[in-house]
């Protein structure tokens, strides 16, 4: 049935269908080759890479000794996970890595629960005092004070250099707490009155209905804040400059410092670079693949959640 | 004074909740603002705010704008304001219309499988850091082993085509970095909207004998205009925010002079080299013709019988 059904739309397919299908495989190749690129060369021996073989796929180097004398070298296509080995036996590594991780789950689990608390409250019709609250909030969006006021502020409260730093200045969004709000005005009223009815308080509400209905919601602004923090690395490098904090430096800060070739002398990282010209190439690919891993293995699957949550975002109100 | 009392018995709960989500904004976003008294003042970073004296002209008198005229005519801070608006204008040229353009193709998609596909392939580089896609970019354009350069090479004998070195090649590949991260993303707003157009105005352009191109034209574009101005107006109210992590994980000393923005500019001056006072200042200017571009394309559109954001 489903084949009939197909086989109709493809007779039915004109000349312009295909030009689009055309234009969205160009589409799909520009997203998706890039990222075949970086992880050839992470797969790739350091020889191939100097010689410039390396393009899509992952080359190998094969060379042919005759008495102890290379005579001829090939680059056949195959994989080495050499590089992959120096990354994750690099200590400063797989602890940024490990770390970025559990920072990024508190700071997800705070950040939803403030946004929660502040977006609940503001579906609240009769609420005395919403508008001026909501004004307050909504002007942080148009207008900042800017780095500098921040860098003063923290440095006064005390947060300069402190782990803190990366969790709390973020905590909301007013832009996903909109969302949030806008989400929770779609439950149906009625279930709240009912619960009142019951003598349910706000809190109980919250709780008992509104929370279990806004998973869809939840999972969205929980992708869009851990993804924010994952991929956030500035307020490390301005608000943690010193060297006693480098163990709480996220794994962009510490995949910034490998790109620019600012690391250190003393891990395998450079190691792998002296052993062989080409390494760094590898190594940094690999680095590169790893740090990104995480979010493309999760983002599709929450796909269903964020589109929708986007698109509740974008009606103004 | 029985029914306020009555009313927060019932409700005292909800300002409870709203307690630290207002600290929250009270201390991290309107805390600052008192800061920006610094653009005001001597720059002095040992003292607290309040006890450092205001700004003086060389002369020694007060003058609470000495720190903006020192900026403006400070070159640094011309060359990152140039930049920052160049930039702007170049993403708003060509970011804009991009994911419009996109939408309205992948609305004419007539295989559900493979446009859910391509769609989820576009969303992509959106969560990408810029940290990730500098590495990319690096992967792909470097003069010697960059693959594109490599391709080029290899497959027609051509380039190196210096993307990353020279300033005018850097200019393009930033901006057509900054399309490739948004443009599949950005087609999510403007599909929700073409879905909410109603389906009878398609028919009565149909029974007019309307082309696929036409429908697109004078059905689904007009359809989802009110969601092209309104993020219209949200762009420009971004012309003066350049973003940091882009230009700062993308810019490499050759191209230094057109890649200093204003956002760079402020973390140099301010934080690296201590200017506490001047940098306050650039962030105000920055901030306040961020605001007044927002008001202003709100007041516009409404003036032209739009909705705006208000």
């Amino acid at each position: 049935m489903v084949r009939t059904v197909r086989k109709s739309r493809l007779k039915r397919a004109t000349i312009g269908d295909w030009v689009i299908v055309v234009i969205m495989i160009g589409l799909i190749l520009i997203c998706i080759l890039p990222v075949l690129s970086v992880v050839a060369t992470s797969l790739s021996d350091p020889a191939a890479i100097m010689r410039r073989t390396v393009a899509l796929l992952p080359r190998t180097e094969v060379q042919h000794v005759v008495d102890n004398v290379i005579v001829d070298r090939e680059f056949p296509i195959g994989a080495s996970l050499d590089a992959y080995r120096d990354i994750l036996t690099d200590a400063r590594f797989m602890r940024a890595l490990g770390w970025t991780a559990i920072l990024t789950f508190i700071t997800t689990i705070a950040q939803l629960t403030m946004t929660v608390l502040c977006a609940y409250p503001l579906t609240y019709d009769h609420l005395k005092g919403r508008k001026i609250i909501t004004f307050i909030i909504i002007f942080t969006m148009y207008f900042s004070a800017g780095l500098i006021p921040m860098y003063v502020l923290l440095d006064t409260i005390g947060l300069i250099n402190n782990v803190m730093v990366l969790i709390l200045p973020g905590l909301i969004s007013v832009f996903l707490m909109i969302i949030m709000r806008k989400f929770f005005m779609g439950i149906p009223e009625s279930l709240k009155e009912s619960a009142e009815i019951d003598g349910a308080g706000p809190l109980m509400v919250l709780i008992k209905i509104y929370l279990p209905l806004s998973t869809p919601a939840l999972a969205t602004l929980g992708l869009m804040y851990a993804v924010g923090r994952w991929n956030g690395f500035t307020d490390a490098l301005m608000f943690m400059p010193a060297a006693e904090m480098a163990h709480y430096r996220p794994i962009q800060l510490l995949l910034f410092h490998i790109l620019q070739g600012m690391q250190g002398v003393d891990t395998t990282l450079d190691a792998g670079a002296a052993a062989a010209p080409g390494r760094t190439e590898s190594v940094r690919a690999a680095a590169i693949v790893v740090a990104m891993l995480p979010i493309l293995c999760v983002y599709p699957f929450l796909q269903r959640y964020f589109v929708a949550g986007v698109t509740l975002g974008a009606v103004k109100g | 004074m029985a029914k306020f009392t009555n009313y927060m018995q019932r409700y005292w709960a909800l300002y409870a909740m709203l307690l630290l989500p207002m600290a929250f904004f009270i201390i991290f976003r309107y805390w600052p603002m008192i800061n920006m008294q610094i653009a005001f003042r001597q720059n002095n970073i040992i003292l607290s705010i309040w006890e450092v004296p205001w700004a003086t002209n060389p002369d020694g008198t007060t003058n609470i704008f000495a720190n903006f005229q020192r900026m403006f005519a400070h070159p640094p801070f011309a060359d990152a304001f140039r930049n920052t608006v160049m930039f702007s204008i170049l993403d708003i040229a060509a970011g804009f219309p991009a994911p419009i353009i996109l939408a309205l193709l992948l609305n004419e998609l007539k295989f559900r499988r493979f446009k859910r596909i391509t769609q989820t392939v576009s969303y992509m580089p959106h969560f990408l850091s810029w940290i990730i896609i500098s590495g990319l970019a690096i992967q792909l354009f470097a003069p010697d082993q960059g693959t594109v350069n490599v391709a080029l090479y290899n497959e027609f004998g051509l380039g190196p085509i210096p993307f990353l070195n020279q300033n005018n090649p850097w200019i393009a590949t930033v901006v057509g970095l900054g399309v490739w991260r948004s443009v599949g993303w950005n087609t999510i707003i403007y599909l929700a909207a073409i879905t909410n157009v109603n389906p009878e105005l398609y028919e009565a352009a149909d029974m007019d004998g309307a082309s696929r191109l036409r429908k697109m034209w004078h059905v689904t574009l007009p359809g989802i205009r009110p969601v092209i101005i309104i993020l219209f107006i949200l762009a420009l109210g971004g012309v003066m925010a350049a973003d940091f992590d882009r230009f700062l994980a993308l810019r490499n000393p050759l191209v230094a002079s057109v890649a200093l923005v204003l956002p760079l500019y402020i973390f140099e001056w301010g934080i690296t080299n201590w200017q506490f006072a001047m940098a306050t200042a650039a962030g105000m200017v920055q901030n306040v013709i961020n605001l007044g571009l927002v008001l202003g394309a709100n007041f516009v559109v409404k003036r032209l019988g739009g909705d705006g954001l208000w």
